[in-house]
């Protein structure tokens, strides 16, 4: 009696088919990008010109704003993710896709990581390649460079999975742009601390090793978490 | 293939939309949702494609419930809502690919699609160079490109001339010729062989009374 019926989509292997819908995701989400490339664009240059506004503000001194570099690289890089985290879902959820896309064989967590892993590459990656201008704006010592990269590389993922879950959440809610950062903002402060942190131990001649594990675990954490409870919410805002 | 609702019943927010309602559709059937607008023709489709999930009964495929494996039903049904899930940057061919993909990993019949409904000549076009009657068009030819046995269609001939909606007609009793199920709501009649029809409004859902209402003994 409980025989399953043969069916011709669900039969054949499903981890290929796993990678190649998550590939194809990403490979939309990363045309779509570049066929509007004003809206990435966007996030590095509020990051740039937020960052080039300090100096004016706080003046020249060239001890504070290389003690002050680490910690502005990362709250401008922040607020640059939040800027771009309301076009993760909002425009498939206007248009259908993202119905369309919770009712594909493809399981939903699955294309959840993928659309993050496209905005990781449209923004937290750009913002990785801006953060040395501004450290060099700031004359951060040479020996900064290579944690601060380092710690971004780790951070700027984790910034887009959490970021993500917040979108999702708002979707369908009017005002939901508005609603992002407070949900968000709070989660994204454990990045921000170590992530400066990170930086100012190396100035300080100690290991940023300690801190850079502790984001390399916030970032594994918030993968195997955040694509399940972003998913999640997508699925409520569909229904 | 047999795909069948028992005792189906929706809320929406806190409103009931119907109540008790059951249908069965063999291989090849056709089933044509009717009733006044607001009556549960969308909300029914989206039960069927497990969407939002019924506040009562049980749907089945084949006798076994839909909700015991929902990614088995997910990859054998396509959904035609009221968005055309169409982006204006990308072109029509492009847009096409990337559903048909998503459903079928090999990739799928993406010019053939194109061209049963008059779309091949504008298969480099960027969707937003198109007008609001071809994006519907391609937007139905994304059910062409990837074949899956269950058609749910909403309101499929809005926005269609008359020509597109005999060759809608056409390839929804193709379909139906090849053993493939269809349930479609709609306010224009499409001239289908043997359709059920199934109006929504004869299933209201039982008023509220004063023993399902947890407020009606509040003392304010």
């Amino acid at each position: 009696m409980q025989e399953t019926a043969v069916d011709p989509a669900a039969a054949g292997d499903p981890g290929p088919g796993l990678l190649r819908g998550f590939a194809r995701v990403v490979a939309r989400d990363l045309r779509l990008a570049l066929r509007q490339r004003g809206d990435a664009l966007l996030a590095v240059l509020f990051f740039v010109l937020t960052a080039m506004l300090f100096p004016f503000g706080i003046g020249q001194e060239p001890n504070l704003l290389q003690r002050i570099a680490p910690g502005v690289v990362w709250v401008t890089a922040l607020l640059a993710v939040l800027l771009s985290l309301e076009r993760l879902f909002l425009r498939d959820y206007e248009d259908g896709s993202l119905e369309l896309m919770a009712l594909s064989p493809v399981p939903l967590p699955v294309i959840v990581l993928a659309k993050v892993t496209a905005h990781w590459l449209t923004t937290g990656l750009p913002l990785l390649a801006a953060a040395p201008i501004i450290a060099l704006m700031y004359g951060l010592p040479a020996e900064g460079y290579g944690i601060l990269l380092a710690a971004m590389a780790l951070g700027t993922p984790t910034l887009s999975l959490i970021g993500a879950v917040g979108a999702a959440l708002t979707l369908g809610a009017r005002r939901g742009g508005v609603l992002i950062p407070l949900l968000v903002l709070p989660l994204y402060i454990p990045v921000l601390i170590f992530g400066v942190s990170a930086v100012d131990a190396q100035m300080a001649g100690l290991s940023a090793r300690p801190q850079l594990l502790l984001m390399g675990a916030g970032l594994l954490a918030a993968i195997a978490l955040a694509p399940w409870a972003a998913a999640g919410a997508v699925r409520q805002a569909v229904e | 293939m047999r795909f069948a609702g028992r005792d189906l019943g929706c809320v929406r927010g806190d409103r009931a939309i119907f109540a008790g309602l059951d249908f069965d559709l063999p291989a090849g059937g056709a089933l044509v949702l009717s009733g006044p607008n607001g009556s549960g023709k969308s909300s029914l489709l989206r039960v069927l494609a497990s969407l939002l999930p019924p506040a009562a009964g049980q749907l089945t495929w084949d006798g076994q419930d839909v909700a015991a494996d929902p990614e088995a039903h997910r990859a054998r049904l396509h959904y035609q809502g009221h968005h055309e899930a169409l982006k204006p940057e990308l072109t029509a061919a492009e847009n096409l690919g990337f559903w048909a993909g998503l459903q079928q990993p090999a990739g799928g019949a993406v010019h053939d699609a194109l061209n049963r409904f008059g779309l091949a000549d504008l298969a480099e076009q960027p969707v937003r160079l198109l007008s609001a009657g071809q994006r519907r068009r391609l937007s139905l030819s994304r059910i062409l490109a990837s074949p899956a046995p269950l058609w749910l269609l909403d309101e499929p001939s809005v926005g269609l001339d008359a020509r597109s909606v005999r060759t809608l007609e056409a390839e929804i009793e193709a379909h139906r010729a090849a053993g493939g199920l269809v349930v479609l709501a709609t306010h224009q009649p499409l001239d289908l062989a043997d359709q059920q029809e199934l109006s929504v409004a004869d299933f209201p859902p039982a008023p509220v009374t004063a023993d399902d209402d947890p407020w009606a003994g509040a003392l304010w």
